[in-house]
């Protein structure tokens, strides 16, 4: 089969790969439908990711129907139409009998490898790097998915691929940063990023009763999505976002701040951003925080921050003083994918949302390498990148 | 040796360690006066000696306080007492004038300070309740969401243990509690030996050892206890074994990245995983299930076939 392959730093191939099989018995394999690029991918694209390999297989956002399940699998039958949800989750550890899908405790086979960087080890993910299990991705025609009876949901033949795809990762990752803020009514909410994570937060945070929801960015096609969305917008190369934030919110601050950007943040002062490139460049840490600096500073006393964007390791210059003395929660997470699906697919069902606004790009499964240039260097006003494999 | 020993062995090592600073310290700053106590005055090379040797025994506070079980490392210090003693040991030969009292009165002192510097150390090189000798220890524990019944009944049912612990090629049960084990060493060498249950208190505590003749002398036991709150089970191992060619064997293991320690914490990562999902986790980078040997040496995560 064919399949869009990490070979290093800012570089992916399309390559024949042999086709996927059952290894284990909860195992289906699905032939791939839709396939989307994420943000994170990037990361790994960047080389921001550690424990790559050249040759992995990248993608975890796609859906397909199943053509083989495996004597374990109970749930699904071939000829579904599924969406397959990014965290590899087992359904029997403790984690996921509580909900919390993304740090199950038995996905992931290189669990002591994680653990040396991440202390505990979170759950295995399709196609982001060997620390998180080593499993190749959806950027392909074909996939194998363990835990088949966890974590894929049966849609609809009448749903378009677009309409559900993003029930994989960034529509229930947007939800999830929007309910992580406990929205109350009259609550006023900040958005950092503007891109498809960023736009779903704005819609879901809408949709939970947020009195205004203020998005930020540099790209003004990006900010437009998220005005349509509903988002007030600011752009952080022409204004100063603690300042306009005071503004705008009479001196309160958010109510509550979502990160939506993570570790390649852009900042708009160069000695700052200088200042983490060289730290980032010599390994000193991993991650460049200036969203999540921005947003602690930025958030209402007693405010929640809300972390969706995607950290790898290590940051400097915690803002832990502001933190701290200003009663403020922070909560994070991957994406408990597994919870948000049902709810959310009969959100789409009912017309109450419709995911697809993000899409500004249908490329071939051949063309990746393209999709990965364009999205990175946000040319063509590239928003969402979806693959079609065959 | 009992465990009040060795605990104070380590508490012996500090103030020796304190000692050394104390000295250090003396004869950096000082070096003069300890030249004159010591009864070395004339000799004009004898400061710039002293400044050295206390700086090595600066070196040794260091080591000594560093550390949280610092009595091994006394055998630093008795290498420097034996430096010590040969140089005034030179001396000495070559005095004949009144300064020869100190230096005698020096020598003793030393050579009292080496004794209680080679008790400490020996006093300290071994872990209590075990033999003096090369046995390694390994520990790890996990917590398993299943009653734990069921956990016990699936480890006592010995022939299982092959499912989750993948250096062992089969376990065969014999009468009267013994049992047949047959393991794929490093290097891909096979070792056999057999076993014997030596306490088995029903849901709580399994313990074996390797009957008298085997190749890997082993013992071990695993203890099942309720998480609290109703998390399941912690399950606890502790095993104590002679590792094949010894020392070396373990270096060359270990450089393999099959270390023993990661082995342990892997076939109990394994264990949860069949006791929880029925089956062991495999990525296409790992399609043969967890490996120490594998994290290091993944191939990419492409299908296999």
């Amino acid at each position: 089969m064919k399949a869009n392959c990490w070979m290093g730093r800012n570089t992916v191939e399309v390559q024949d790969v042999p086709d996927p099989g059952i290894l284990n018995p909860r195992d289906a394999v699905v032939r791939i439908t839709s396939s989307a690029i994420c943000g994170s991918d990037l990361h790994l694209y960047d080389g921001f990711v550690p424990t790559m390999k050249k040759g992995d297989v990248l993608g975890h956002e796609f859906m397909g129907e199943v053509v083989e399940v495996g004597p374990g699998v109970t749930t699904l039958r071939v000829g579904d139409r599924v969406v397959v949800p990014f965290p590899i989750s087992c359904g029997g550890c403790l984690a996921c009998e509580n909900g919390l899908f993304s740090v199950c405790e038995n996905s992931n086979p290189n669990a002591g490898m994680a653990e040396k960087l991440l202390g505990h080890s979170p759950a295995g993910i399709f196609g982001y790097s060997h620390m998180l299990g080593g499993y190749p991705g959806g950027q392909a025609q074909y996939a194998r998915v363990p835990f088949a009876d966890v974590g894929p949901i049966v849609v609809d033949d009448d749903l378009p691929d677009e309409k559900v795809l993003f029930l994989s990762d960034i529509l229930p990752t947007g939800w999830m940063g929007a309910e992580m803020c406990e929205i109350k009514p009259g609550d006023v909410i900040a958005v950092w990023g503007a891109g498809p994570v960023g736009q779903f937060a704005v819609a879901s945070a809408l949709l939970m009763g947020a009195e205004r929801v203020i998005c930020i960015d540099r790209f003004s096609y990006r900010l437009q999505i998220a005005a349509r969305a509903g988002a007030e917008t600011i752009n952080y190369e022409q204004t100063d976002v603690l300042d306009a934030l005071r503004d705008m919110t009479a001196g309160r601050g958010p109510d509550a701040c979502i990160d939506a950007v993570g570790m390649e943040a852009h900042y708009p002062v160069p000695a700052v951003h200088a200042y983490d490139r060289a730290k980032q460049a010599t390994r000193a840490e991993t991650d460049r925080p200036y969203a999540l600096r921005e947003a602690i500073l930025a958030c209402r006393n007693g405010g929640v921050v809300s972390v969706i964007g995607v950290y790898a390791g290590l940051i400097d210059k915690f803002p832990m003083g502001s933190f701290m003395n200003r009663s403020l929660t922070l909560r994070t997470g991957q994406c408990h994918v597994q919870r948000y699906m049902e709810p959310l697919l009969a959100r789409i069902r009912e017309g109450a949302l419709d995911p697809s606004f993000v899409i500004t790009h249908h490329l071939d499964l051949e063309d990746a390498p393209r999709g990965y240039e364009m999205f990175k260097h946000k040319e063509n006003e590239c928003n969402k990148v979806v693959l079609h494999p065959w | 040796m009992s465990e009040a020993e060795h605990h104070n062995a380590h508490r012996w090592a500090g103030v020796l360690g304190w000692v050394s600073a104390g000295l250090g310290v003396l004869q950096v700053a000082a070096p003069d006066t300890v030249v004159r106590v010591i009864g070395a005055g004339d000799r004009p090379w004898a400061r710039r000696v002293v400044r050295l040797i206390g700086l090595r025994e600066l070196f040794h506070a260091a080591v000594l306080l560093g550390s949280r079980r610092p009595a091994p490392l006394v055998w630093t210090r008795v290498a420097g007492d034996a430096m010590d003693l040969a140089l005034l040991g030179r001396l000495m030969a070559e005095r004949e004038d009144g300064g020869r009292r100190r230096l005698a009165a020096s020598t003793a002192a030393v050579t009292g300070i080496t004794f209680a510097d080679i008790v400490t150390a020996v006093r300290g090189g071994h872990e209590p309740g075990l033999p003096p000798h090369r046995l390694t220890n390994l520990r790890a524990a996990i917590t398993v969401n299943r009653p734990r019944r069921e956990v016990y009944r699936f480890w006592r049912d010995i022939e299982n243990l092959p499912r989750f612990m993948i250096h062992l090629e089969s376990v065969e049960p014999i009468a009267g509690g013994y049992s047949h084990w047959r393991a794929k060493g490093p290097a891909h060498k096979s070792v056999e030996w057999d076993a014997e249950i030596i306490e088995d208190q029903t849901e709580q505590l399994i313990a074996w050892r390797s009957v008298e003749g085997a190749t890997v002398r082993n013992r071990g036991s695993v203890r099942f206890t309720d998480a609290p709150g109703g998390r399941g089970t912690e399950v606890r191992v502790d095993i104590d074994y002679d590792p094949p060619a010894g020392k070396v064997g373990l270096a060359f293991a270990r450089l393999l990245g099959e270390h023993p320690q990661q082995q342990v914490c892997d076939d109990l990562r394994r264990f949860k995983q069949v006791m929880e999902t029925g089956e062991v986790a495999r990525s296409e980078g790992s399609p043969e299930g967890t490996r120490a040997r594998r994290q290091l040496f993944q191939r990419p995560a492409q299908p296999v076939r």
